[in-house]
């Protein structure tokens, strides 16, 4: 056996804080499904009957439903035009030399460092200059800018992490650069899109703050469960949404992560 | 993998056809290696350098003006800009703002730091699934996290409730919920998981070899720690520190549900302007005035570690 290390020794009070660490990030998240089990409108300890009234009640809620589906187009097409977006601008920063890449990385990631405040309401100037109107089209074009940075940066992980050569190779057989891409760097790279269109539909689906400025007469579920937090009545039902909501999010989320990371590990183990 | 590059030989018959100019010309294209990188990336940089660049080329360029109604006075002024400056409500709510900011960014630093060095340097086995697990809560609903303090902290949440249960006090505790404190444990909460990123990425990439060296050259493990680890891993934690600091300034929706009317940021009052307000220049001042003093503050932060770095070495 080899002489481990001082610095690799397991430390148990590291180990300690960690799990305290993600204690402290995942209990409170767990209030949200709990009470939602809850029969009574107020939140309370203990929990004296259970119920699923409220999950029950979410199929027969035309207006959420409405949203859920507004969400959820408008979610699909901002990954795919962002992923889309993406892999050009990971291809390129990845593949090739280009003069000032930095700066050029920098702007395109710049919306990760500008509050979201700023970027929604200069967007909703422009939008009121030019006389569009409010609609789902324009909370699309906001959440295209917010994804595009995590697009990106996961296209950028995959690309870096697969042999030029191969690219290289097909070219030398004959392919121009379009069949090289369709029938090599796309299967090589599409666990990174899939991974992109993933993390950038639940950045869609749960973005608050671009949508609040940009969104004309049709909600998206965040506006709609926003605007029903004016009426306690409602707790409930925002509960039982809410929890559902982040179910989806923490398994979609997972499956996208655990895409990159995993062809990621096993490319570096094989080159 | 190998059988799509077999595959991609096969139509080689079919393009012999298309060689002449065409080839030519991709000779020439070939050759610069910038310009081809540069066509690529271009539909990219186009379209966020356009949705960001004009926007906020209009937004300055409304700040000059002055709102009528619902229409807008084009004709140049400052007068939005002297107001910012001279009503002491916008000095007072911007302060607030960036000590709100300061102390959820200074407190999510000193919680992440220990954790991504547990797992840059402690984990041997299945970091992927730690890695997850620390980041999965951030790409969750912001809304939903913002919301779940309120149910835990309000007057009649989980704690209270759950401590009159037990009987430990008698009446509901009011100090939990609607102020500065419940912003920051909330805001702490709700960007952890991003602090952890940039500082696990600088731990991982430290050399463990000068790790052995400087134990070798007699550093106990808290020297060891300060002088060769913390400052290695020290462009992580500026990462870090600007990635949190900037947009939880611009954060409204966190004091909108949970601060209560001491919690009230300057976000919240731009937000207003577009709003019940109705005074868009005023607002567009506004909001360039903070992304002026923000963006200050980051450039003279980042300047600040940097020279303190290079002295230290």
């Amino acid at each position: 056996m080899k002489n481990v290390s001082y610095i690799d020794r397991p430390n148990r009070p590291l180990f300690v804080y960690a799990v305290l660490f993600l204690a402290f990030l995942y209990i409170p998240v767990l209030f949200l499904p709990l009470f939602s089990f809850n029969d009574s409108i107020y939140i309370a300890f203990p929990i004296e009957n259970w119920t699923l009234q409220w999950y029950r009640d979410m199929f027969k809620n035309e207006p959420m439903i409405a949203a859920l589906m507004n969400s959820i187009r408008v979610g699909v097409v901002a990954s795919v035009l962002s992923t889309f977006l993406g892999i050009f601008g990971a291809k390129a920063v990845t593949r090739y030399h280009i003069p000032g890449r930095n700066p050029m990385i920098a702007v395109i990631m710049a919306p990760l460092v500008i509050p979201g405040i700023i970027l929604g309401v200069a967007l909703l100037i422009l939008i009121n200059r030019v006389g569009i109107p409010l609609s789902l089209y324009t909370i699309t074009l906001g959440h295209i800018l917010v994804c595009v940075p995590f697009s990106m940066a996961t296209l950028m992980t995959r690309f870096e992490g697969f042999d030029k050569s191969m690219e290289e190779a097909s070219a030398d057989l004959g392919e121009n650069a379009w069949w090289t891409f369709w029938r090599v760097t796309l299967p090589m790279v599409f666990p990174g899109v899939l991974a992109s269109m993933l993390l950038c539909f639940t950045i869609s689906f749960d973005e608050f703050i671009l949508a609040f400025f940009l969104g004309g007469t049709d909600p998206t579920l965040p506006l709609y469960i926003w605007g029903q937090l004016r009426f306690p009545q409602r707790l409930p039902n925002v509960l039982a949404l809410g929890a559902c909501i982040l179910l989806i999010s923490f398994f979609v989320v997972f499956i996208s992560q655990w895409l990159v990371h995993r062809d990621h590990d096993s490319i570096k183990s094989a080159g | 993998m190998s059988k799509t590059v077999t595959e991609a030989g096969v139509p080689v018959a079919r393009k012999r056809a298309d060689i002449g100019w065409r080839s030519r010309l991709r000779a020439f294209y070939n050759g610069s290696e910038g310009f081809k990188g540069y066509t690529l990336l271009s539909p990219t940089l186009l379209v966020m350098l356009f949705s960001m660049c004009v926007p906020f080329a209009l937004m300055v360029l409304m700040s000059f003006w002055s709102q009528i109604g619902y229409e807008f006075d084009t004709a140049f002024t400052l007068k939005n800009y002297d107001k910012v400056f001279a009503e002491p409500v916008y000095a007072k709510l911007l302060v607030r703002s960036l000590l709100i900011s300061a102390t959820c960014t200074f407190a999510t630093v000193i919680i992440s730091y220990p954790m991504a060095y547990y797992v840059a340097f402690h984990v041997h086995r299945h970091k992927m699934i730690w890695i997850i697990l620390m980041t999965l809560p951030f790409w969750t609903s912001y809304l939903l996290r913002i919301f779940t303090w309120k149910v835990i902290l309000g007057f009649n949440g989980a704690i209270n409730s759950g401590l009159i249960g037990m009987g430990l006090i008698d009446k509901p505790l009011e100090f939990l919920l609607y102020n500065p404190t419940a912003i920051v444990i909330t805001l702490t909460h709700a960007w952890a998981a991003f602090a952890i990123l940039p500082i696990y990425v600088s731990l991982e990439k430290i050399d463990r070899s000068l790790l052995e060296a400087a134990t070798d050259l007699g550093d106990g493990p808290v020297a060891r720690f300060l002088r060769v680890t913390l400052p290695l891993s020290l462009p992580g934690v500026i990462a870090a520190t600007v990635l949190i600091f900037v947009p939880t300034v611009g954060d409204y929706v966190t004091p909108a549900l949970v601060g209560g009317p001491d919690g009230v940021m300057l976000a919240n009052l731009i937000q207003a302007h577009f709003g019940i307000i109705n005074n868009w220049p005023g607002g567009s001042a506004l909001a360039i005035v903070m992304m002026g003093i923000v963006g200050l503050i980051a450039m003279l932060y980042i300047w600040m570690t940097r020279l303190v770095v290079r002295n230290i070495e």
